[in-house]
């Protein structure tokens, strides 16, 4: 009753947005399997999915996005550059190297000055110590490289850091991520806090937790990034996004990925 | 070059029934699109994919334009002797990929 009260206050508000009950896939918290999907009021995305996605996404061998990790794997003890390194000649076996790495990115890099992705660090790897062109957003190589060192940090808990050097770019994230925008009118809190579990047009509106990226999206039948998501959100609200690996971007990432702390790492992750 | 992927049991019983997962990573692109310039994106998919055990023909499925990009196609056989499991996916552009797999029937 609630929710339906609040969607209708919402649509009034935000006008081109309809927002309505349907019938949601099941969601028993207490179920088992659900567990490592939850960490307290924190739901995973996986847990509003539909249980075809979910079980794609289970699988090793039906979720798609192993087909990035299979490739990353490949990259990973392939020399490039300038100075014919791979990245196994410095990090050795990423099944150790990596694991954990990925559940703290955004993170501010002291070398860089400023705050990073995962594929931003990556790509400052290829450029300053391989002597190898950076990778271009989005490409294959781009998402498969970070796939791969993301998924060893699988089923560990996320764990961004918000104080020191990053709290500047934690505090504008908190206010991207509040601020309201779009021919729609509407913040990202709107939808991800205030509205999760309710319908968007055919959406079932998540917690907007970035824990399984880079992931594999049916729609987009290919696999992206979190950048690329977020951007994605932009479109949802009728408002021209950020540029990639704009500091806008990235804070949002940041912020986003802060909701998330708690949540294990699923990538690759399967959703609609 | 698109990767395929296999899942399918190193060894079985005679007259066994085993299930063959596969997957590939392609585009799949159906044709029905247009670039950011408004002209159409020519169809490339992967039309045909075929199966042999031990040379002989088993399974073969044509596929279309609705199809998924990273196609996943699983199917049963039965295990007759041992051998090999060779798979083919037909490009539209004539390219062939091509796995096989090992079974050891006792
Ligand atoms: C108009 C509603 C709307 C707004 C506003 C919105 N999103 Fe989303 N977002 C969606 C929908 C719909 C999805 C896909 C279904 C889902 O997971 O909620 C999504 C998904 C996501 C996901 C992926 C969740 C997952 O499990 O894969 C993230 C991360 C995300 N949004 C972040 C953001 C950020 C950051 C903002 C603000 C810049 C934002 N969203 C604004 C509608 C919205
Ligand atoms: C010539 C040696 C060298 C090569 C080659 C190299 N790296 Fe690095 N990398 C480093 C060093 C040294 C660090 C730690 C210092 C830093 O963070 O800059 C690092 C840091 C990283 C980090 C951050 C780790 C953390 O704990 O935050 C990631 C991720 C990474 N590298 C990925 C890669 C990938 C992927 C490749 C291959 C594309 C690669 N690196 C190639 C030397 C290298």
């Amino acid at each position: 009753m609630r929710k339906t009260l609040m969607a209708a206050t919402l649509a009034a508000v935000a006008a081109g947005l309809a927002v309505q009950a349907q019938a949601d896939p099941p969601f028993d918290p207490k179920d088992p399997k659900m567990a490592p999907f939850i960490a307290g009021a924190k739901r995973s995305g996986y847990t509003f999915a539909e249980p075809e996605t979910r079980a794609m996404q289970d699988d090793d061998f039906t979720n798609p996005g192993f087909l990035w990790v299979e490739d990353g794997k490949k990259m990973w003890s392939k020399a490039e550059g300038k100075a014919g390194k791979a990245c196994q000649d410095c990090h050795g076996d990423a099944e150790k190297s990596m694991k954990g790495v990925g559940t703290v990115y955004p993170r501010f890099d002291p070398h860089a000055g400023m705050l990073l992705t995962l594929e931003q660090k990556i790509n400052q790897c290829r450029t300053e110590r391989m002597g190898a062109a950076e990778f271009k957003f989005d490409s294959k190589p781009y998402n498969a490289i970070a796939t791969y060192v993301k998924h060893q940090s699988f089923g560990m808990p996320i764990a961004v850091q918000t104080d020191g050097p990053v709290a500047p770019y934690f505090d504008m994230g908190r206010r991207l991520y509040y601020e309201r925008r779009g021919m729609s009118d509407i913040a990202c809190k709107h939808c991800h806090e205030d509205l999760a579990g309710m319908h968007m047009r055919t959406e079932l509106l998540s917690q907007g937790m970035p824990n399984g990226f880079p992931q594999y999206r049916l729609k987009w039948q290919t696999l992206g990034s979190a950048q690329k998501r977020i951007r994605g959100c932009f479109d949802e609200v009728r408002a021209e996004p950020y540029p990639v690996d704009s500091l806008e971007n990235t804070v949002l990432e940041l912020y986003a990925t802060w909701r998330a702390n708690g949540l294990r790492v699923e990538s690759p992750a399967v959703r609609k | 070059m698109p990767t395929p992927r296999v899942k399918m049991p190193a060894t079985a019983a005679k007259g066994e029934i085993f299930e063959v997962k596969t997957t590939i990573d392609h585009d799949m692109e159906s044709g029905q699109r247009k670039d950011k310039d408004g002209k159409p994106i020519p169809r490339k998919i992967i039309n045909k994919f075929t199966v042999t055990y031990n040379g002989k023909q088993v399974f073969w499925s044509e596929w279309a334009s609705a199809v998924s990009a990273n196609p996943y196609c699983s199917f049963f056989l039965t295990a007759t002797e041992s051998g090999t499991v060779e798979m083919q996916w037909h490009d539209d552009d004539g390219q062939v990929y091509a796995t096989s797999q090992k079974i050891t029937v006792a």
